[in-house]
């Protein structure tokens, strides 16, 4: 390498077409962001539309539902976190424990499966299953005498309904990055462990946990950036209008604000909100994950 | 390492087995009901006697989505773009990852890059603004909006690059010596060597094409244009709710629908379900190898 330097010219070349794109469907959406501080007119376009700098950041926020919204969004996206969070490495826990490997490679490979199935897939599922007349759900309470629950259409039920069935889709797959993690220990802790006279209880209090610290701090700190994000696919493939009051989050008020109700203003307000919250988000806790787990992205 | 097992861990041992395997199956479960309503007779799926076995087994809900020319067109559609789709985001994973794998003194521009296509995984325009530009770019109602916004996969990107740079350093030495250029050294070296890498990626590319349907919904206004999930979100997920919500929880059109609604989902999901264990066999790795860098 050292002879004569490197032609530069390949790699810009490599790169020409990607960068393109990326400048016109990512950096354009940006630039896209003005239309937040107008008077959209998609007739007039961006030069021939009316500024009128903060007007709909303020008619979001006199809106009746926007304080519902965002606590909906909160929520929902830190109910899913912590639960998505804490069932896997239990899941994986216990999955470690499991000493034969026909059973366990069984058992990951149900329970990775809910994950690549699409939520238009497994809401039409859900549909079904959770309905209150028809449903395998409410039949099988009904054997025990319960009420027929109408898991999507009644406030109270829906939010829960919705962490949960998020959960099934997800829990499997996100144990595998903590199984990956328990494979990485070194047996020889555990053999120490064993010396000392430490039962398997003992053993996953204070070496299995504590080989897993890393990780879990690692995933935690990066979930800090969803805390805006319910998961668009699943509600609005799951929602109606009886349970907008705890099941609206901002990406759905942003889908009906803008390509509903052509309030292209107003709704790329909220989605300027959105983003610029979230990129600090993100950005403090991909900080966070540098300083204390050692993490980069690249 | 078994010899000293208590009877309180042989009991702990046989109920972990027996919960995972329960909660596993519990993953499956409503799949295998749904597939079962859908070879069901209608009576018998309206009755809700079908549970996980079908009752007076029958193709005909089957035969009747498959004589339906909206949904074959819309499974085409699909096709098509899962063809498109690979070959484009492919390329260019493979394309952008080489130069931002090099390190900055042989690319001296390689951070600058990174962080331009990093900064879009951490700050997006959002959707309205998004919805306008495939607009002004005239992609509207073609296949191309549901293929060129999404062209650039900078996650896998990142997989790639991350795989390259374990390449061993010596060979791609080797290869310019003997006077190979950078673009053979990528194609004839660097991809035959990163197959496990493209493989996960290509799988997760076709997944994601099959299974997206947010922009099918919005960026075709025909429905004849609509791919398979946007179509099964017009008539599975719409309809559906629509019905709920009006009261007439048992209106008997809803009834005789639900054995070719189940039907459709299922179709909907056969082809991640035929891909999927040759899918699996690839992920573990490259999930590991993707979000644990350590």
């Amino acid at each position: 390498m050292n002879k004569n330097r490197v032609s530069q010219l390949p790699f810009h070349l490599m790169l020409l077409p990607g960068v393109a794109l990326v400048l016109v469907f990512s950096y354009g959406p940006m630039f896209g962001i003005i239309m937040s501080f107008q008077q959209y007119v998609p007739a007039k376009g961006f030069t021939g539309s009316e500024w009128i700098g903060l007007d709909n950041f303020r008619y979001v926020l006199d809106m009746p539902d926007t304080f519902t919204v965002l606590w909906n969004t909160m929520f929902i996206a830190m109910m899913k976190i912590a639960a998505g969070l804490v069932f896997p490495i239990l899941i994986a826990l216990l999955l470690n424990e499991v000493r034969k490997n026909a059973v366990k490679r069984t058992i990951q490979t149900l329970i990775y499966l809910p994950h690549f199935l699409s939520w238009i897939i497994l809401g039409g599922i859900l549909i079904d299953v959770l309905s209150p007349s028809s449903g395998i759900v409410n039949h099988f309470l009904g054997l025990f005498g319960m009420k027929p629950i109408f898991f999507l259409g009644s406030n109270h039920w829906f939010p829960f309904t919705i962490v949960i069935s998020d959960l099934w889709k997800e829990f499997g797959f996100a144990t595998i990055v903590y199984l990956a993690a328990l494979t990485s220990i070194n047996p020889v802790l555990y053999e120490a462990a064993i010396v000392d006279g430490a039962n398997r209880w003992r053993q996953t209090l204070h070496v299995t946990l504590p080989g897993m610290a890393p990780i879990i701090i690692l995933l935690l700190t990066l979930s800090l950036g969803n805390v805006l994000n319910a998961g668009f696919d699943q509600i609005f493939n799951l929602y109606s209008p009886q349970v907008y009051v705890s099941g609206d989050i901002i990406d759905t008020m942003v889908y009906r604000l803008g390509l509903v109700d052509a309030q292209f203003g107003p709704a790329a307000a909220v989605g300027l909100f959105k983003s610029v919250v979230s990129f600090v988000f993100i950005s403090v806790s991909y900080v966070l994950a540098y300083r204390f787990a050692n993490y980069r992205i690249f | 390492m078994n010899l000293s097992m208590t009877t309180g861990q042989k009991t702990f041992n046989v109920f972990n087995q027996i919960f995972l395997i329960a909660l596993s199956v519990l993953c499956v479960l409503p799949l295998i009901h749904v597939l079962a309503i859908s070879l069901s007779d209608k009576t018998a799926a309206a009755a809700g006697d079908v549970v996980l076995w079908p009752v007076h087994f029958t193709w005909q809900s089957y035969t009747y989505v498959l004589s339906k020319p909206e949904f074959m067109r819309a499974f085409w559609i699909t096709i098509e773009r899962v063809a498109l789709g690979l070959l484009i985001n492919m390329f260019l994973t493979i394309l952008l990852a080489y130069p931002l794998s090099k390190e900055v003194r042989v690319f001296k521009y390689r951070t600058v890059y990174a962080w331009y296509f990093v900064l879009t995984i951490l700050f997006s325009g959002g959707l309205i603004p998004t919805y306008m530009i495939v607009n002004q770019t005239h992609l509207l109602d073609t296949i191309w909006a549901l293929i060129i916004p999404g062209a650039v996969p900078v996650f896998n990107v990142i997989l790639l690059l991350n795989f390259f740079r374990g390449l061993p350093r010596e060979l791609e030495e080797a290869a310019f010596v003997d006077g190979a250029k950078q673009w053979t050294v990528l194609w004839r070296l660097f991809v035959p060597l990163s197959m496990p890498a493209l493989a996960t990626i290509a799988l997760f590319t076709i997944v994601g094409h099959w299974n997206a349907w947010f922009d099918g919904l919005i960026y075709m206004n025909k429905l004849e244009h609509y791919p398979l999930q946007s179509y099964l979100h017009t008539v599975i997920i719409k309809t559906d709710l629509a019905m709920q919500s009006a009261r007439d929880l048992d209106s008997l059109s809803q009834v005789s629908e639900r054995t070719s609604k189940a039907a459709q989902i299922f179709m909907g999901a056969l082809p991640i379900l035929i891909i999927y264990p040759f899918l699996q066999r690839f992920f573990v790795k490259g999930i590991v190898l993707g979000s644990v860098k350590e």
